[in-house]
């Protein structure tokens, strides 16, 4: 890597000298910004210690500083110079003298003019502190977080309920089927894909664990209920929040950064209704469908390695698949989609929201929007389960 | 000025050439800068200022002709060589481009950290004297560029230019956007450091009030070719744009304050 401080040798060092009694200081050089680094090091060598420091640099009384051999003064080095000049004088020291050449006034005393530079600090203080610093605006944050998307939530619960009532103002039809085909058509081929490797696997597993008790054929009952109660359901669910929940918010939170979402308040239009609503139905519309998709794609699966891994026929396997399941196997697993939808949906929309205008927001938000998307789904996927085994469904 | 000593030569374009997509925006042109002027370039819309100045800066490669920044040619340096050019010049873009992820002190320190050795003590002095020199509060260092207005973020963006002592600084349309008050008080700002720092700047603007503020000479684009000349003299010029430009409503007026002077 170059450094600024490599590259400027044809220049004469930078260099300064205090006299035995610490009467005078002289620089002379070239003091830039290439030799501020070494200057900065050097220059806190000289003790400027007040009585009682007692070194060999100790300075007290008058001291004059001859600047007169300076051959170049950049504002880096003026800064070193005036810092100087402003710690002998907090040391005890006066400055009785300080000349430059002419050339470089100016600069000095436009750098002079300006008030004492405060060492810019972060809000953060250091040690123990900041992290418990850290730690509260965290929970600060996270409580605030929640209230805002409990408002959110409702907001979107009247104004869906407005929806309902008044279909031809609010709704968007057109959006809210492109919605659908975005989110749904075009995530056929990734969900079908895992979902059947999911079968593939589950059925491989329990096959060879099964077997062991002579118990194959049981396979199946594994694989039907697995499937459709929970693992399609989830699967999909999962895979929705990481592809579309994403894209809802970059989506929106590119649009804020642009300044769409203010231009789209001024005209009059009601930024729920418009992007809000038409992403959220059309998720709720198209993840049952697909997750019915990954249902089936998921026996396939299994079907296919029963064949090969038991040689248990297609006709055998549905014959056992209806011995195994009912219809409200496949119901428990759908009721759930909608749910999934509407939660993915909406952190997908709010996270969209709250982008601010810098180049990372969009980024981390989008981020944040998968990782709470999966971590509700899985979540409400457990309470469902308490639920049904309470219903005893 | 009009003193023919030996210039030192800054910039030197030869027989540039630049064009998108078969349209030429530039067509051979020819021009110096000189150490220590302030060289105002302007021109219409869609004349190719911003162009001029990223080809200058390395930033677009033209299609043809050659740019020498201190006697090396931009296109031809590469790695280690561009950086030790990149490290003597200081470019301010239209909006600031300050880095919207760090604060305005971080941001000045990014050439800092990058080519230095300096402590963070020193860096964090730096900064605030970086922010003093172009006139911000000191409060400014810690807040985000999110946080600033139009103006304070081109002198924030100017304070990043000025982070390594430069000898040459690029502004790009320092003024756009800002009310005239703001924008006087930039071109206050940009002959004063010019004077202290003995800064040689290449100038784009639009502005005309800018234009007899501060630069010593005027760099004009008008059908692909550069017309360079001293205000008075281009005033005199037939083009019928640059007649336009100078003798419009807006130059009139910028015309008028100067002789009120």
């Amino acid at each position: 890597m170059t450094s600024i401080e490599s590259a400027s040798a044809a220049e004469p060092e930078a260099w300064f000298k205090l006299d035995r009694e610490g009467r005078k200081l002289a620089v002379g050089g070239a003091w830039t910004i290439a030799e501020s680094a070494r200057l900065d090091r050097e220059l806190s060598g000289l003790e400027l210690g007040g009585p009682g420091a007692g070194g060999a640099n100790q300075i007290t009384g008058d001291i004059a500083i001859d600047g007169s051999k300076i051959s170049r003064l950049d504002s880096a080095g003026a800064w070193l110079l005036l810092r100087t000049r402003r710690a002998l004088e907090a040391a005890g020291a006066k400055v009785s003298s300080f000349n430059l050449p002419e050339l470089y006034e100016p600069l000095l005393k436009s750098l002079d003019q300006e008030r004492k530079a405060e060492p810019i600090r972060s809000r953060i203080p250091p040690g123990f502190r900041g992290r418990l610093f850290r730690i509260g605006r965290a929970v600060i944050h996270a409580y605030g977080q929640s209230i805002s998307m409990l408002g959110y939530l409702g907001r979107v619960t009247v104004e869906t309920g407005e929806a309902i009532a008044k279909p031809k103002h609010k709704f968007r039809i057109a959006a809210m089927f492109h919605q659908v085909e975005e989110t749904g058509i075009n995530a056929l081929p990734i969900v079908g894909l895992l979902a059947f490797l999911i079968g593939v696997v589950l059925a491989y597993q329990g096959a060879d664990q099964l077997k062991r008790f002579g118990a194959e054929i049981f396979t199946i009952n594994l694989l039907g209920v697995g499937v459709l109660r929970e693992i399609g359901g989830l699967i999909t669910a999962i895979i929705v929040a990481g592809r579309s929940g994403s894209a809802f918010t970059a989506q929106i939170g590119t649009m804020r950064v642009n300044e769409e979402i203010d231009a789209m308040q001024t005209m009059g239009l009601n930024t729920v209704d418009t992007l809000v609503l038409p992403r959220i139905i059309g998720l709720v519309i198209a993840l049952p469908l697909l997750t019915f998709y990954s249902d089936i794609m998921g026996l396939l699966g299994g079907a296919m390695m029963c064949y090969f891994q038991l040689g248990i026929t297609i006709p055998a396997f549905l014959r056992q698949l209806n011995e195994a399941i009912t219809v409200n196997t496949l119901l428990v697993g759908l009721i759930k989609a909608p749910v999934f939808a509407f939660v993915i949906s909406l952190v997908g929309c709010y996270e969209g929201f709250q982008v601010e205008r810098n180049a990372a927001s969009v980024g981390m938000l989008t981020t944040r929007s998968v990782v709470e998307g999966i971590f509700l789904v899985i979540v409400l996927d457990a309470a469902f389960s308490i639920m049904f085994s309470v219903l005893g469904i | 000025m009009a003193d023919e000593k030996k210039k030192d030569v800054v910039i030197k374009v030869r027989g540039l050439v630049n064009g998108f997509g078969g349209r030429i925006i530039h067509d051979h042109i020819d021009l110096d800068v000189y150490r220590g002027e302030v060289l105002g370039v302007v021109g219409g819309s869609g004349a190719g200022k911003s162009v001029l100045l990223r080809s200058i800066i390395g930033l677009i490669h033209p299609l043809e002709g050659t740019v020498e920044v201190f006697g090396q040619q931009t296109g031809e340096v590469e790695g280690a060589g561009m950086q030790r050019l990149e490290m003597r010049w200081g470019v301010l873009f239209q909006e600031g481009a300050l880095f919207s992820s760090q604060t305005v002190a971080e941001n000045i320190q990014v050439p800092l950290r990058e080519y230095t050795s300096m402590g963070q003590e020193l860096m964090d002095e730096i900064a605030a004297m970086k922010l003093g020199l172009v006139g911000l509060p000191p409060d400014t260092g810690a807040k985000y560029p999110s946080e600033l207005s139009g103006g304070m973020k081109k002198r924030s963006g100017l304070a990043r230019a000025l982070a390594l002592d430069p000898e040459l600084l690029f502004l790009d349309e320092p003024t756009a956007g800002l009310d005239p008050i703001s924008a006087n008080q930039f071109d206050e700002l940009i002959k004063q450091l010019q004077k202290i720092l003995g800064l040689t700047v290449f100038l784009v603007t639009h502005d005309i009030d800018t234009l007899r503020a501060v630069t010593d000479r005027i760099a004009v684009l008008v059908n692909k070719k550069l017309v360079i000349g001293t205000m008075d003299e281009l005033r005199k010029n037939k083009d019928p744009w640059i007649q336009d430009y100078f003798s419009g409503v807006r130059g009139r007026a910028a015309l008028a304050s100067e002789e009120a002077h």
